[in-house]
């Protein structure tokens, strides 16, 4: 499954520490740690600079995990007040201001500045305005398809201010735009392929969501063990992968619309949110929802008396 | 009535001669006895004798305010009635007769199954040889009060003959003197006796209202120190602690006892009627006599009392000493009755101290019996955890709906579903919370849905297979541990009795709800269910749930079942042999097909009664409406049919309690129709022909299984609690036979409890695990895996077993024989070693049949970890089988 802004996080630690991807800190939070974090993301911008304000303020919490939980906080502030920006005579004044300074200043990151400014998104600013500048050419409106195209390949917009200006909002924004879009979509993959690996490594059969589609299932988790196991004393059908931090709000929507669902299909099963979590929404284990935000090391497989042969790493682990 | 009675005690008639009579079966319903110019029946004296029993010894069992909690535990009849006149009494058997409900007096009487006297043609109707069994109505004349009948056992008879003849009161040192009394209304019972119908019911309202400001009390405050029975060694403490001296009560000496040559008589008579089945229902006489076991003596300070006991003098001290003499003789000659209670009853039985001090003996064949109870629930290794319905793409994907808007919707329907039965598990326990009001409009606007996409019959299999999933079996359908279950297996230790009693109480008292189903007969899970139904109201639903229970049931009826070895009745008692393994495999079968079926056919009976249902019984005019209006359309099931069948093929231990449950979801009416009133007619045939001490064909147990349901059928009152706990304990008896072995109906699956007996807990809960493991591989499976696992483990394991006794074993005793001659004084060579060779050796043996059997397989399944872990499986079963028979076929010799 998609993550929900986990790549720009990871492409900054890559900028920032010359290195890949090392998951550190503390992913399991509790409400109140969670409540902190979020309460400092409030102010902040979806810059490289405030990234490293959070980084500082919480050392101890892995940097994917404060990026995550920054990413799900900045598009909730985004839903929650878009449609301030998004009424004709704003969008109006946006556009003139636009121009204006473009004229004044045609190399300078006018946009993005403006973006930030008003605290919109800076790739949704793009959006507008670009919506707006075709309109002013054609007089008609833009269909949906060349408006996608452009943002993601400014080069085709007829007005090259306006390309540089798109194509800086579009990188410099890491919770909308089709670069993060396309990021969401790479990590999410990543994640899932990562999941297999690690399966296979485990030498646990199992299917994927392709498998279960050609199969006809009408709900399709990321994995099914053709063969249970138990995970810390609970069964595991089906593990579903998220590369996102679990909050309050995403875990309620994906236990309606996906994990409740799994559970009504093929039962108990694993969720796995790689970014970390809210440990006290871990609280349906004995309904058969367990969360986890790594691969479980404690997992049992079924292993028979008359089977002399079980394998050692399955009799007895400690649980974490 | 009284007569009789009065001149057994003293003497004039014979005891054996009415013994004798008693035990006849049928021919002489009348007895004659010339000299007293006496002429009884049998249909009056045996309630006639219950109910002087429980007034006798109503004083003991109901004492006043100051032991309130105890008061709502006698079956008394005040209590009944109220039961009686608050439920539908249609639902039993008697149900048509009478205009109060039902009455067990009308049970053992003929006009039971007439709807009234112009129905007494219908048991000629029934083809029974033995018809003189059961005199049509008329031939015995009934007393008016039997057709309006005012309590469970009717009193009147006493009231017509008492001016005539003064029984003794064995249990009170005076004669009552009660209605003189001023206080006449604080004991209904004797005064009901002496005043008339008109008074006594007055007084029963009385009563009525007095109990029920009394409960309302007690739940309000409860006294749990009250409701401690005096055990003497066990309660001494508490009474000296927390119960003021007043309450104090006497304890029972032997010594004390009076009227020991009269009571010795009665102990006789009542026996007699319980062993010939004579009693409605065996199991609510032997509650009453765990109740006068337990007894206490009336305390003598309360000033409302006061009087009324001046009277009496020490009457209720005496009491006690003469209930529990009674109680510990009946124990005695009903043992082996007694000996097939579970393991708890019989230990807190054993441990009683009155048992010990009145009768040592009966209190060391208890102990005995204890050790070979195998009447027990080990429910330890059944899988506790609630599973869904699997999605299988054969039965559930896209191809299998009309339009892909259909199967977008059924999507979705599914999960509507689970979300309102975790809301449901959340929720409904919780003060206030209301089925309907929080579930009902999301469940009917599922319904709507559902109607416009026709996918009707999705989910009825949905809705059935969870229903089985959540309900089946013995254990899982109690969501907490308060239902009379738990309670029951809980009855441990010290504090035993006194929970008993607390229990007893709970399953006595009457449950208020008027509904279309009490809810009693819905636990657990069920109640989901059924109250998803009610909400739903869905007649396309409901018409496929029926379509499909129909065919479930039959097909379930059908099953084939091996019968044991007619010797069974005989080796029963022995309690020692295994069986063989086979055998054993069969029981577990039959008792999960039984259950399967109990819980199926009491949904197809609440689905099909469900329109029919009302609160109120209706008047006459309407009944003969709908029977005429009934009788033209087809009921759900033949019934009649199903039933006959079953009793040409002797299959009636499978059949009838299934059909008991189905019966017992009937409307007012539905007795009345010609179908019903035919299967119950000869339900009612069957339960009498049914006596428990007789060997017969029947083995002892199928027998007390069919007792008691049918019992419960006839009398469908608090006495059901007692049932539904008891019942699955006798289930469990029942079908386990004497092995010890028994895991309940997934024990196919579940490791023996010897492997597991003395491992410590941390390796056991790895073991519950891999149990786990194994049921939920199958979850997701098609069900042709798991049978096709079994079928082989079950022929491999019986080659195996095969295999040893023609080479192995026979080499075994040549071995052993010779070890035997070797080295007598060598105690290396104890059988356990023995048999550990021989497990190594078989399983070499099974191994390499399996790497046979395990090639078929391979041909039908692709994915090699299923075809792996389904091998495994096999051999793990394959070889706990033949494991189970040789350490319960060798370990013995």
């Amino acid at each position: 499954m998609c993550g929900r802004g986990g790549r720009i996080e990871e492409e900054w630690q890559k900028d920032m520490e010359g290195k890949t991807l090392i998951l550190s800190g503390r992913m399991r939070l509790s409400r109140a740690e969670h409540k902190e974090i979020v309460r400092w993301t409030e102010k902040l911008r979806p810059t490289r600079q405030c990234m490293k304000i959070l980084k500082d303020r919480f050392p101890s919490h892995s940097q994917s995990t404060l990026l995550s939980i920054f990413s799900l906080e900045y598009q909730k502030r985004i839903k929650r007040t878009f449609s301030r920006h998004h009424v004709p005579d704003v969008i109006e004044s946006y556009y003139q201001r636009y121009l204006s300074e473009a004229k004044a200043q045609p190399t300078a990151p006018v946009l993005l500045e403006l973006a930030n400014e008003v605290d919109l998104s800076p790739a949704l600013m793009a959006r507008i305005i670009l919506d707006r500048f075709l309109q002013g050419q054609d007089g008609g409106m833009p269909s949906k398809s060349v408006l996608n195209s452009m943002l993601k390949e400014p080069s085709l917009i007829p007005d090259q201010i306006l390309a540089n200006n798109v194509y800086q909002c579009t990188i410099n924004d890491c919770c909308y735009g089709p670069l993060v879009d396309c990021i969401k979509h790479a990590i999410g993959h990543e994640h899932e392929v990562l999941l297999r690996e690690k399966l296979k490594e485990k030498n646990l059969s199992f299917l994927d969501e392709n498998h279960l589609r050609t199969m006809g299932y009408d709900k399709t988790p990321d994995i099914i063990l053709e063969v249970p196991v138990a995970v810390e004393g609970h069964i595991v059908h089906w593990i579903e992968s998220k590369a996102s931090f679990g909050d309050d709000q995403s875990h309620r929507t994906y236990l309606n619309e996906q994990f409740w669902s799994y559970w009504n299909r093929f039962g108990p099963g694993l969720v796995i949110y790689w970014y970390g979590f809210i440990g006290e929404l871990d609280c349906q284990r004995d309904r058969g929802i367990l969360l986890k935000d790594c691969f479980p090391t404690d997992i049992v497989t079924l292993c028979h008396a008359t089977q002399q042969d079980r394998s050692p790493e399955s009799q007895n682990k400690d649980k974490e | 009535m009284a007569a009789l009675l009065e001149s057994l005690l003293s003497q004039k008639v014979d005891i054996i001669k009415v013994v004798d009579w008693l035990k006849s079966a049928g021919d002489e319903e009348k007895l004659s006895i010339s000299e007293l110019g006496l002429t009884v029946h049998k249909e009056e004296f045996v309630p006639f004798l219950l109910n002087f029993l429980r007034e006798q010894s109503s004083q003991a069992l109901t004492h006043g305010p100051a032991t309130p909690a105890k008061t709502p535990s006698r079956p008394r009849p005040a209590a009944q009635t109220q039961v009686f006149s608050e439920r539908r009494g249609c639902k039993s058997a008697s149900g048509g007769s009478g205009t109060r409900g039902a009455s067990r007096v009308q049970l053992f009487s003929p006009s039971s199954v007439s709807p009234g006297p112009e129905g007494s043609h219908c048991l000629s109707q029934l083809n029974f040889n033995n018809l003189e069994e059961f005199p049509p109505v008329g031939s015995s004349p009934i007393s008016p009060a039997a057709s309006k009948p005012t309590r469970r056992i009717n009193p009147t008879p006493v009231s017509a003959e008492r001016p005539h003849s003064k029984p003794k009161t064995c249990f009170t040192s005076t004669p009552f003197s009660k209605p003189s009394s001023p206080l006449s209304g604080v004991e209904p019972l004797e005064g009901s006796m002496t005043g008339g119908n008109s008074l006594s019911l007055q007084e029963e309202r009385e009563l009525l209202k007095r109990e029920k400001t009394k409960r309302a009390q007690q739940v309000g405050s409860p006294q749990p120190s009250s409701l401690e029975p005096c055990t003497p060694t066990k309660t001494v403490l508490k009474t000296g602690s927390k119960v003021t001296p007043e309450h104090q009560t006497t304890c029972p000496e032997p010594s004390k006892v009076t009227f020991s040559l009269e009571l010795d008589l009665l102990v006789e008579l009542y026996s007699t009627c319980i062993s010939e089945n004579l009693v409605p229902n065996i199991f609510l006489e032997l509650f009453f006599v765990m109740q006068l076991l337990t007894s206490r003596s009336p305390h003598t300070h309360d000033d409302e009392q006061e009087s009324l006991c001046a009277a009496h003098s020490h009457s209720g001290v005496q009491l006690v000493h003469n209930c529990v003499y009674f109680a510990v003789k009946v124990l005695e000659n009903q043992f082996q009755l007694v000996a097939h209670l579970d393991k708890c009853t019989l230990r807190l039985l054993a441990e009683n101290e009155r048992v010990a001090s009145f009768s040592p003996h009966l209190r060391d064949r208890l102990t005995q019996a204890q050790d070979k109870s195998t009447a027990k629930v080990t429910e330890l290794y059944l899988s506790t955890f609630i599973h869904s319905v699997p999605f299988q793409p054969d039965t559930d994907n896209r191809s299998n709906f009309s339009s892909d808007k259909a199967f977008h919707i059924f999507k979705k329907q599914r999960d509507i579903f689970y979300e309102v039965l975790r809301e449901w598990e959340d929720f409904h326990k919780e003060p206030g919370w209301s089925f309907d009001t929080a579930l009902g409009n999301r469940i009917r606007g599922m319904m709507s849905q559902m109607t416009s996409a026709g996918n009707h019959s999705h989910f009825a299999r949905l809705f059935l297979k969870q229903l089985i999933q959540m309900c089946k079996g013995p254990r899982v359908n109690s969501t907490s541990g308060d239902t009379p279950d738990a309670d029951l297996l809980g009855m441990l230790g010290a504090e035993g009795l006194g929970r008993l009693k607390r229990l007893e109480e709970r399953l006595i008292q009457p449950h208020g709800v008027v509904g279309p189903c009490p809810p009693p007969s819905f636990p657990g899970y069920q109640e989901f269910f059924r109250d998803f139904l009610q909400a739903a109201s869905c007649c396309q639903l409901n018409q496929h749930l029926q379509d499909s229970l129909c065919q479930q049931l039959l097909q379930l009826d059908e099953v084939s079942i091996l019968s044991p070895p007619a010797s069974i009745c005989e080796r029963e008692e022995e309690e020692e042999e295994d069986g063989d393994m086979e055998q054993q495999d069969e029981k577990q079968r039959f008792s999960s097909v039984l259950l399967l079926a109990r819980l199926l056919a009491k949904f197809l009976g609440f689905i099909s009664f469900l329109p029919y249902q009302t609160s109120e019984k209706p008047s006459r005019e309407i009944q003969d409406t709908a029977i005429a209006l009934r009788s033209k359309s087809v009921p759900v099931l033949d019934v009649c049919a199903v039933l006959r069948n079953s009793m040409r093929r002797r299959r009636t231990i499978l059949t009838v309690p299934w059909l008991v449950e189905f019966l017992s979801m009937l409307d007012f009416i539905g007795p009345l129709l010609l179908c019903y009133r035919t299967t119950l007619g000869t339900l009612l045939l069957l339960y009498r022909r049914l006596v428990l001490g007789r060997c017969e064909e029947m083995c002892y147990l199928n027998k007390l299984l069919m007792v008691s349901v049918l019992g419960w059928l006839f009398q469908i009152n608090p006495s059901f609690f007692i049932h539904s706990g008891e019942f699955r304990k006798l289930l469990a008896a029942f079908v386990s036979g004497s092995t010890a072995k028994s895991g309940g109906i997934i024990r196919k699956i579940t490791p023996t409890s010897a492997e597991l007996k003395d491992t410590p807990a941390a390796h056991r809960s790895q073991q519950k695990l891999q149990v786990d493991l194994e049921q939920a591989f199958f979850h997701n499976q098609p069900p042709s895996l798991r049978r096709t696992v079994e079928f082989v483990a079950e022929r491999v394991g019986s080659n195996a077993v095969k295999h040893m006794k023609a080479t192995l074993v026979n080499e075994l005793v040549g071995r052993g024989e010779k070890m035997l001659r070797d080295g007598l004084g060598s105690p290396n060579s104890n059988p356990s070693k023995l048999n550990d060779s021989i497990c190594a050796q078989l399983c070499d043996a099974g191994l390499e049949a399996l790497a046979r059997a395990t090639r078929y397989k391979s041909l039908f399944y692709k994915c090699p970890a299923v075809l792996a872990t389904s091998e495994n499986i096999t051999k793990r079963l394959a070889t706990e089988k033949a494991c189970s028979w040789l350490s319960a076929n060798i370990t013995g010799n």
